[in-house]
């Protein structure tokens, strides 16, 4: 029985599937170094992320599978939920394995979760890109604070960087504690941790430090919700079915009426 | 001023909400001047009304003021409502604000009809010129052509805009005739093959030269109010299907009419009827991608479509000849026929069956609706049901039957009768 640990990051998950290769040591387990319980029994691998071993991985990975394929494999590192180390692992072994391609191979377990998985990371993804509300600052940065269910932050950065090029704007992530950053040039990742702060006031802006306007476009915005409502066709199933109660939280049009 | 602008919004959102189309998609104008606003790819909703309606586009009229009386219209001359217009600036503000906030996609613009149809349309084209040239704004535009516009001012709404459409706006010649008076199909269908013209050479012509100007990228769509007038689907879908062929259109739009008028040329409807509706985007969807030929949806024999049952659901009770259909060997676009199986599905089981022969279970992991699709399909010869039904069983079974529940919107359709009976 053999027990990996390794440092969450997506090249050290890299680095476990070149170490077990090279000891021909398939894993019971694959666990994050700060959440992993040394076990008893059996033997403790602590692997050391290395690039050039993540990346000889993921050039023979690129070698049988398609760029779609390798963005699911992505997406479900970004998944972030329990058993996902496992899921690449198993998947990447399958590719090795076989001859031949495996993908689209939907009888299999695993293959037919990975794409399922992908699937719920890219609702996720073109949620966020849809609800995502900035609010202007005094000093004319757009900031937006959001809480995904997956961590989908670097997913969605190339999609505001081509369309906010003239604009300083970022977002922030309350639940896994970081943010992107966008300053006219690049998008960088960034820490906003004050440590005056609890965790729930974390990159919480005060109502002081918005830009004059700021109230005056969400009060339109709410106005022209209001409005383009008809309603005869009234049908709250669709509209929760379209944007579940957990996504209110965003949206200044769901918010007490400024007028 | 404020106030003034949100009365103004209220009034002209309002006044623009009966044009259903919010699509964002399609476009290819991409930001590459460093400017605001990207509209490439697919669209997005950033917000739903509370009958569940994409809210993608500011969607407004420039002005309500409008010298036609067109029945059907909530801002027909002869409706007493108020009235409001916006400035060019104004809407341009609006747009470039909501979309630095993410609030939108971009602007969808139509007026109604002050002076006459050039100097609307020009207002119009020079609200998208303004964003486009002053504020370097990629974002998508959506321009309403206006019927009796100038072949220039079209021309010129197609290098700013994204999308242009003309509404047809009813489903025969002769109820048009008789609900708007100053309208024709021909002042509609000029333009429409106008803008199909120009299209075509726009296109023609970027393969000759890369710098040729973009026109409308996103193409053309149209829109028709059902239920207003007697048409069946039937005429309703062979219309539609000819403006799908004749003039390339990417979409056509059916808005159920929302009866806001007492005038007495409507005919007397309490109620939008929301379920034909339904049913006829899933008609259309069939023609779009599911490969189906209008004359197999309707016909002399069903002129209208059935409102308990989808589309398709109905084709396969008529034709049963053509299953049960073996999933393991049936062609894609046999696949695509059977009910319960959507485009997605169906790729996957093409996809898939290449590996290995699929079971039921396989079916069910990959999405399929199996207790609509399983009085349809084999899997290795298998079948899930032990005898034959009529379709007039099914089509019970199907409705009623193993413990399948009614459709949402049909019971929802029947709670609203029973509030208003």
């Amino acid at each position: 029985m053999y027990f990996y640990t390794y440092d969450g990051s997506f090249e050290g998950l890299l680095t476990v599937v070149f170490e077990a290769y090279e000891r021909k040591a398939w894993p019971t387990a694959i666990e994050q170094e700060h959440l992993a319980q040394p076990s008893m029994f059996g033997e403790n691998i602590r692997v050391v992320t290395d690039e050039q071993k993540a990346s000889r991985v993921w050039q023979g990975l690129q070698r049988k599978l398609s760029a779609a394929a390798l963005e699911s494999l992505y997406y479900t590192y970004l998944w972030e939920q329990a058993g996902f180390e496992r899921l690449i692992f198993d998947y990447a072994r399958l590719v090795f394995d076989s001859a031949e391609s495996v993908e689209g191979n939907y009888t299999a377990p695993f293959i037919l979760q990975v794409q399922q998985i992908y699937k719920q990371v890219h609702r996720e993804k073109h949620r966020m890109e849809a609800f995502v509300r900035f609010q202007k600052t005094a000093d004319g940065l757009f900031y937006a604070s959001v809480s995904p269910d997956f961590n989908v932050l670097p997913l969605i950065v190339r999609h505001f960087e081509k369309r906010y090029a003239d604009q300083r704007w970022a977002i922030y992530d309350t639940i896994r504690r970081y943010g992107v950053y966008y300053d006219l040039k690049k998008t960088d990742f960034v820490q906003l941790e004050n440590p005056g702060l609890t965790p729930k006031q974390q990159g919480v802006l005060k109502a002081s430090e918005y830009d004059e306007n700021e109230t005056k476009y969400q009060l339109l915005w709410q106005v022209y919700f209001d409005n383009v409502n008809i309603p005869e066709r009234k049908n709250p199933k669709l509209h929760l079915r379209h944007i579940p109660k957990r996504y209110w939280k965003y949206l200044s049009e769901k918010q007490p009426r400024l007028h | 001023m404020d106030s003034k602008i949100s009365d103004k919004l209220k009034i002209l959102a309002d006044a623009a909400k009966y044009d259903v189309s919010c699509s964002s998609s399609g476009g290819k104008r991409k930001n590459d001047n460093k400017g605001l606003g990207n509209a490439e790819g697919m669209g997005i909703c950033h917000s739903y009304t509370e009958d569940g309606r994409c809210v993608s586009l500011l969607k407004i009229l420039l002005t309500n003021f409008c010298i036609f009386d067109c029945a059907y219209c909530v801002t027909r001359k002869s409706n007493d409502v108020q009235r409001a217009a916006f400035t060019v600036q104004e809407v341009v503000d609006l747009t470039i604000n909501f979309y630095r906030r993410n609030y939108i996609e971009g602007l969808f613009l139509s007026s109604g009809i002050f002076k006459n149809a050039d100097y609307t349309m020009e207002r119009l084209v020079r609200v998208a010129k303004k964003l486009r040239q002053e504020h370097k704004f990629n974002g998508y535009i959506h321009l309403k052509t206006i019927p009796g516009a100038s072949d220039e001012l079209i021309k010129e709404a197609g290098l700013y805009a994204d999308r242009l459409s003309v509404n047809i706006e009813l489903p025969s010649e002769k109820s048009l005739q008789s609900l708007a008076p100053e309208k024709n199909y021909g002042e509609i269908l000029v333009p429409m093959g106008s803008i199909k013209d120009q299209l075509v050479q726009a296109k023609e012509e970027s393969k000759l030269f890369k710098s040729t100007p973009k026109f409308a990228p996103a193409g053309q769509s149209t829109q028709l109010i059902v239920g207003a007038t007697a048409e069946s689907d039937q005429q309703i879908l062979q219309l539609s299907d000819q403006l799908y062929k004749g003039y390339s259109l990417k979409r056509v739009y059916y808005s159920g009419y929302v009866p806001i008028s007492t005038d007495s040329r409507l005919s007397i409807i309490t109620e939008p009827p929301i379920i034909r509706e339904n049913r006829i985007y899933q008609a259309d969807w069939l023609m779009r991608f599911y490969g189906f030929d209008v004359k197999e949806i309707v016909d002399e024999q069903h002129p209208n479509l059935d409102l308990d049952i989808d589309p398709k659901l109905s084709w396969a009770l008529r034709n049963r000849h053509a299953f049960p259909v073996e999933i393991n060997t049936a062609d894609y676009e046999m696949i695509l026929r059977v009910p319960g199986i959507g485009v997605k599905s169906a790729k996957k089981i093409v996809s898939a069956r290449r590996f290995a022969p699929l079971q039921f279970d396989h079916l069910r992991q990959m999405g399929v609706v199996l207790k609509r699709a399983k009085y349809f399909i084999t899997c290795q010869t298998r079948s899930l049901q032990r005898q034959d039904f009529d379709s007039e069983q099914l089509r019970r079974k199907i409705l009623f039957g193993d413990g399948s529940v009614r459709s949402a919107l049909l019971t929802q359709q029947l709670d609203l009768f029973r509030q208003v009976g």
